[in-house]
């Protein structure tokens, strides 16, 4: 029974990991700056690439993920200051900005590097409970997924730059009328939603087929829990996460990812019937 | 009716435009008596996707709602044809399985524009809805390659694409050739004259209040959801349209015309022409497409490099579109310097900058 129990959980863990990991980025950046950044997928591709080509060159995976997450965040920067800075006013224009240089960048990377390269396979290592035996290293990604949430509770409640990151994202204007340097927060925080879409890129490297256009792999996931978690990305991501990661497990176990995909989907489309703001308008309304 | 043609909004008036649309439209009839079959062949291709453009430019130029699923509608319709033609046999029943297919697509349209329109989601939220859900639907298709996969007689194939449809036909003539390219110019007037009827007339003037200002036409009265609802099932059957055309031209279609980067190849050309002009979008995609088109056969990431570039350049440098800038500069320059007065010019371009949405 416990074995059927925790084989449950590891399903609801892979799936929740998958959603956090890949949205998170995504989430924060479009929390900060109300920006959906459209190259999303080619940061997370950024950084999967990074770590194959470091451990190739010999260093250990965990030091390769490390440093494929630092080196998006740094690209992120400068992206942010060249191309996102000019959007803050228009974010429609900033999704299209986005997209222009996502397209650039696969098909550069189609140009340069080819199709494929060989992976690095999955850190193996598995444990059985029961009759069943589980991968450790999945085990290893919700771990991963749940400190990141921490991570970013503690710098966006704790720290001081979270203090001013959440006040220039409750009114920029006040915020830069007190002294606090948006444009500089902007960057940072358009730097740390790039360096943990390179983690996530990071950590699935090992699990999948590297491709230049991988990065549309994880963009419905990440779109979707963003949409269903709403405005406020601190309060709703995780819960939407949550959600979402039922209904998919649920249907992945008994129709397949496909179709849990779909349902995935058709489950976001009626969420926004019910609740447009996402699930934390609800947070935050039971929270007053 | 007739008075519906010219109106505030869509550009080009009077006879000067009309006798330039009526001379291009000559170049364009006569053009296969001096072309061989492989161009005409060709042109028919750029076509097929002008409907396309001319939808997302209902939609997001006049009626401000950015939809990112101009393919998902495509798909659905291209494959859609597919699936009728072979099931319902060859002749003219494709033209039926054509029109059905165009009639799936607005269904879709009409339920995801329900729920997306009703729930209230914002600008950019329906751009990332409408993409999951064309994502959704390649990635769907791409793992439909086993031999459970088909209806009816129509195999699915995953990337490998779906093939074995008839082409349109009337009874025993297949439309091919010159005769394929006269019923697509035959179309794109239809589509175009009808879509400036319907923006001048009073729909399209309500169509255009609910982008300027949602509230507002509310508390004017109009039920603004229906308004948009109807903007989105219009311009996603254009876009089915294009998808059935596609299908039944190349008699094939396969789920990479549906997910990234296809996706994006919509917003590039409106963007890059001028959303908020018709015209503009139809004289700027023909151009895109016949570039992109010149260039894919050298290579086809260089071509989507560019097209990328030209996205890029386009918010950067001229948010309202390349070819609508252009061409209001030369129509100012023109006009401006026969009546001597610079002041229109002046204000035109100011009128330009600030209206940014």
């Amino acid at each position: 029974m416990s074995a059927e129990l925790f084989s449950l959980f590891y399903q609801f863990a892979d799936v929740f990991a998958f959603l956090i990991l890949s949205a998170a980025g995504l989430a924060i950046v479009f929390g900060m700056m109300g920006v959906i950044n459209m190259a999303h997928g080619e940061f997370i591709m950024c950084g999967a690439y990074v770590t194959v080509g470091l451990v190739r060159i010999g260093l250990p995976l965990a030091v390769a993920q490390g440093l494929a997450a630092v080196t998006a965040g740094l690209v992120g920067v400068v992206v942010e200051f060249l191309i996102v800075r000019r959007f803050y006013k228009r974010p429609l224009d900033s999704l299209l900005a986005t997209w222009g240089l996502s397209l650039i960048v696969t098909q550069s990377m189609l140009l340069i590097v080819g199709s494929s390269i060989t992976g690095i396979g999955t850190p193996e290592g598995s444990f059985a409970i029961g009759p069943y035996t589980f991968s450790t290293y999945r085990l290893v990604l919700f771990a991963c997924a749940v400190a990141v949430l921490v991570g970013l509770y503690i710098v966006f409640m704790k720290t001081r730059f979270g203090v001013l990151a959440r006040a220039t994202m409750q009114n920029a204007e006040m915020a830069r009328a007190l002294g606090a340097r948006t444009g500089r927060i902007y960057a940072i925080s358009f730097g740390i939603g790039a360096g943990l879409a390179g983690l996530c890129g990071a950590l699935y490297a090992p699990t999948m087929t590297l491709i230049p256009t991988m990065g549309a792999t994880f963009v419905v996931e990440s779109f979707v829990t963003v949409v269903v978690g709403g405005a406020n990305v601190l309060l709703g991501t995780a819960p939407a996460a949550v959600f979402l990661a039922m209904i998919r497990m649920a249907l992945n176990a008994s129709y397949g990812q496909i179709i849990g995909q779909i349902g995935m989907l058709f489950a976001v489309i009626l969420i926004i019937r019910v609740l447009p703001e996402g699930l934390s308008s609800v947070l935050v309304r039971r929270g007053r | 009716m007739l008075k519906l043609l010219d109106g505030a909004q869509t550009l080009g008036k009077g006879w000067t435009f009309w006798s330039c649309f009526l001379i291009v439209l000559a170049a364009a009839l006569i053009y296969p008596a001096f072309a061989d079959s492989y161009d005409v062949g060709n042109f028919s291709y750029f076509l097929i996707w002008i409907f396309m453009a001319l939808g997302l430019c209902l939609m997001w130029g006049y009626g401000g709602m950015l939809s990112f699923g101009q393919t998902f509608f495509f798909g659905i319709s291209g494959y859609g044809y597919g699936v009728l033609a072979i099931n319902m046999g060859g002749g003219s029943t494709t033209i039926a399985a054509l029109a059905l297919a165009v009639v799936m697509a607005m269904i879709a349209a009409g339920i995801l524009g329900y729920f997306m329109i009703w729930g209230g989601i914002n600008g950019i939220f329906f751009g990332i809805v409408t993409l999951s859900a064309t994502l959704v639907l390649a990635f769907f298709l791409g793992q439909t390659a086993g031999p459970e996969w088909h209806i009816g007689p129509a195999r699915l194939n995953g990337f490998n694409g779906m093939k074995g449809m008839d082409p349109l036909a009337v009874g025993d003539t297949y439309i091919e050739g010159s005769a394929l390219y006269y019923v697509m110019v035959a179309l794109i007037v239809v589509v175009y004259i009808g879509l400036r009827m319907l923006l001048n007339s009073r729909i399209g003037n309500v169509i255009v209040a609910v982008r300027e200002n949602p509230q507002r036409a509310e508390m004017l009265g109009y039920d603004v959801r229906k308004y948009q609802l109807l903007t989105f099932v219009i311009g996603s059957a254009l876009a089915g349209l294009s998808g059935a055309l596609y299908t039944s031209w190349g008699q094939f279609i396969t789920p990479s015309s549906i997910g990234l980067p296809a996706a994006a190849m919509p917003i590039v050309w409106v963007a890059f022409s001028g959303r908020s002009d018709l015209t503009a979008t139809l004289v700027g995609s023909f151009l895109l497409l016949f570039a992109f088109q010149t260039i894919t056969v050298y290579s086809q990431q260089m071509a989507l490099i560019l097209m990328g570039g030209l996205l890029l350049a386009t918010v950067m440098l001229a948010p309202q579109g390349f070819v609508l800038g252009i061409g209001k500069l030369v129509v100012d320059r023109w006009t401006g310097h026969r009546r001597g007065d610079t002041n229109a010019v002046m204000a035109d371009t100011a009128r330009l900058q600030s209206d940014e949405t």
